[in-house]
């Protein structure tokens, strides 16, 4: 089975991340990180490898130069090859161009049965690019899954949607998305570094895909950030400890003189 | 003026709250057209008491076996009828999806989690789990909007509820991922998490045992939620989740019980207008945000509390 892995690079959720004076995602001095969500991404394609002999798993991602980064934890935790698209023309793409680079990558990359993706980035998180990249490779759409299962050219997904549980079905190739109810992903082992590095990492431009750089970047997106702002931090309130009832009944009157009761 | 068109989120005929919220921001950019996509009867009144002065209805009964690709074929036949201002859809997961696939068809640009829409068409959205707001425009084509439940209060403004029957052709590359099987997810008898003005949620700290927290819940008319290490469990399904991966809430009131407040879950509740806690470690993080919070055991707070309201409401 041929996988590819779409992967991205984001700054780490747990530090303070903040915006450049031209509105996009300051990439550079927040430190980064394989996207969280986009290890249970890789953990599925390695465990639809390990099911599929034969298998080969490829990590993509576009991103500046550090985003290499993001591809080789994915060699690292067992994907066998790595794609990495760098341009300069690429910085403060959104979603929908950054599906185009990633659907002609893909092309180019070969025919996959399966392009996995995680359910959404943590920076951006508007979950577009999966579909977007369906629409795109004109494959099925298979999103969302929390459990996911192959036999021969057929996928089954189970999606926890908003009105009811369904089963999706489809056959191969498609785009799957998976959410973080699919299973924790694995820890690179010692060994799994040190055979990283000795896996290939290909580094593309858009010419390499035959994008033309007028179609990517943030003069030419499709929709325009005019202003960021940081949210006043919360200031903690009252605290009080529990004696004896004492806490139900504060909480009680705080309550009530927000009018809640 | 444009025609400004609102996707129907509906369960089977039953029209979603968010909708009448679409709608009345729909009249803020031009005006409403509510696009059916359905079997039955389409529910027109009820889309014209919140403003729709015409109804598209697709009656066809086979879109519902299919994820999404249809759907944004649909909007794409009727965009190119309409010629509309913007589109206006839900930003539930299927939401998001159609409003990807449709903009590249229409080759559109598309804003996702947009809390409010002003007159000019600039969006707000709350991002970096709530630490930032950002404010945002569709500079090319007809812009595609998803917009988050309780982004706007419901005005009743009676619209013309003219019915459009459409007849609309989807491709067969549309149906390739069909629904195999579905579980209609099971009526709680509570506020829906998204909608509600209160929510209270519990952690691992309840050790499984919810009867506290929802006691309190429906003591106080609320949706009841739960953190990633209570789903995780098996102690609520995962559609009862707040936060990165489950559901963001946006309520007037916040009740988060024996949760530790760790970055994930504040991204779901961080834009709560009020928030308390109520845990027994008061090196909590969740005490760095609450309005009020008490230090104590959840199993006797919450129970002293529900006596309490009920105590004060006679
Ligand atoms: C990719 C990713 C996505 C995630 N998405 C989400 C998400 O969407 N939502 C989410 O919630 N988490 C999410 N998480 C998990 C998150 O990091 C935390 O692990 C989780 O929120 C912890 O849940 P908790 O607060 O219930 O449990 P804990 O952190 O274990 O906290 C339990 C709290 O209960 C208190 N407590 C214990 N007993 C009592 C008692 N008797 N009375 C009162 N207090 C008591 C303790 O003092 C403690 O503070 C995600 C994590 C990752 C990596
Ligand atoms: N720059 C990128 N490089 C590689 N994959 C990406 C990139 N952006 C988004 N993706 C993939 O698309 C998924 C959804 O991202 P988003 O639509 O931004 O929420 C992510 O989980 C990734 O798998």
């Amino acid at each position: 089975m041929n996988i590819v892995v779409c992967v991205k690079h984001v700054p780490d959720a747990t530090a303070d991340r903040k915006f450049e004076s031209d509105n996009t995602v300051d990439r550079v001095g927040v430190d980064g990180l394989l996207s969280e969500l986009d290890e249970y991404a890789v953990e599925q394609a390695l465990q639809l490898a390990e099911k599929n002999e034969g298998s080969e798993v490829t990590a993509l991602c576009i991103g500046p130069a550090g985003a290499a980064d993001a591809v080789r934890k994915a060699l690292q935790m067992g994907a066998d090859k790595g794609v990495h698209i760098v341009d300069d023309a690429i910085a403060g793409s959104d979603a929908l161009a950054t599906s185009l680079v990633l659907a002609e990558a893909i092309k180019k990359i070969g025919s996959p049965d399966i392009v996995i993706t995680g359910m959404a980035s943590t920076d951006a998180g508007t979950s577009l690019v999966p579909a977007a990249l369906a629409e795109r490779l004109g494959l099925p759409q298979v999103t969302f899954a929390s459990v996911v299962e192959t036999q021969g050219d057929q996928i089954r997904a189970k999606r926890d949607g908003d009105a009811a549980t369904e089963v999706i079905g489809a056959t191969l190739p498609v785009v799957l998305s998976v959410t973080d109810q699919t299973g924790e992903p694995r820890y690179p082992s010692f060994k799994g570094i040190m055979a990283a590095k000795k896996k290939p990492l290909d580094t593309w431009s858009l010419g390499d895909l035959g994008v033309d750089a007028g179609q990517v970047g943030l003069s030419v997106a499709w929709t325009q950030v005019e202003d960021t702002a940081a949210r006043p931090p919360r200031t903690a309130g009252e605290i009080v400890k529990d004696e004896d009832g004492s806490g139900a009944k504060a909480l009680a009157d705080f309550l009530a003189s927000k009018k809640f009761i | 003026m444009a025609e400004i068109l609102v996707l129907v989120d509906h369960v089977d005929g039953a029209v979603r709250k968010t909708t009448n919220e679409l709608l009345t921001i729909a009249r803020r950019l031009g005006e409403p057209s509510a696009v059916f996509i359905g079997s039955g009867a389409a529910p027109v009144e009820a889309l014209a008491k919140f403003g729709a002065e015409k109804v598209y209805v697709v009656n066809d009964a086979e879109i519902k076996g299919y994820l999404v690709a249809p759907k944004a074929e649909v909007l794409q036949q009727v965009a190119a009828q309409a010629n509309p201002g913007a589109i206006l859809i839900s930003s539930s997961a299927e939401g998001k999806e159609i409003a990807a696939r449709l903009a590249i068809k229409l080759e559109s640009g598309v804003i996702t989690d947009a809390v409010d829409v002003d007159a000019n068409g600039v969006t707000t959205q709350s991002v970096f789990a709530g630490n930032y707001t950002v404010q945002a425009k569709v500079t090319k084509g007809t812009p595609i909007i998803t917009v988050k439940p309780n982004a706007a209060a419901p005005e009743e403004v009676a619209g013309a509820g003219a019915v459009v029957d459409t007849a609309v052709t989807i491709s067969d590359a549309a149906k390739s991922a069909t629904i195999v099987a579905s579980q209609p997810r099971q009526a709680t008898g509570r506020p829906e998490l998204t909608e509600a003005a209160i929510v209270v949620s519990g952690g691992r700290g309840t050790g499984g045992d919810f009867t506290a927290v929802e006691a309190l819940a429906d003591e106080l008319g609320a949706a009841v939620g739960a953190s990633r290490a209570a789903v995780d469990s098996g102690w609520k399904p995962h559609t009862f989740q707040v936060g990165q991966t489950g559901k963001v809430v946006s309520p007037q009131l916040y009740v988060a019980n024996g949760i530790s407040g760790a970055i994930q879950h504040r991204a779901g509740m961080q834009t709560s207008k009020t928030i308390v806690a109520v845990n027994k470690d008061e090196e909590a993080p969740i005490f760095e945000l609450v309005d009020f919070g008490v230090v104590g055991d959840l199993h006797t707070v919450l129970p002293a509390l529900t006596n309490e309201i009920k105590t004060r409401k006679g």
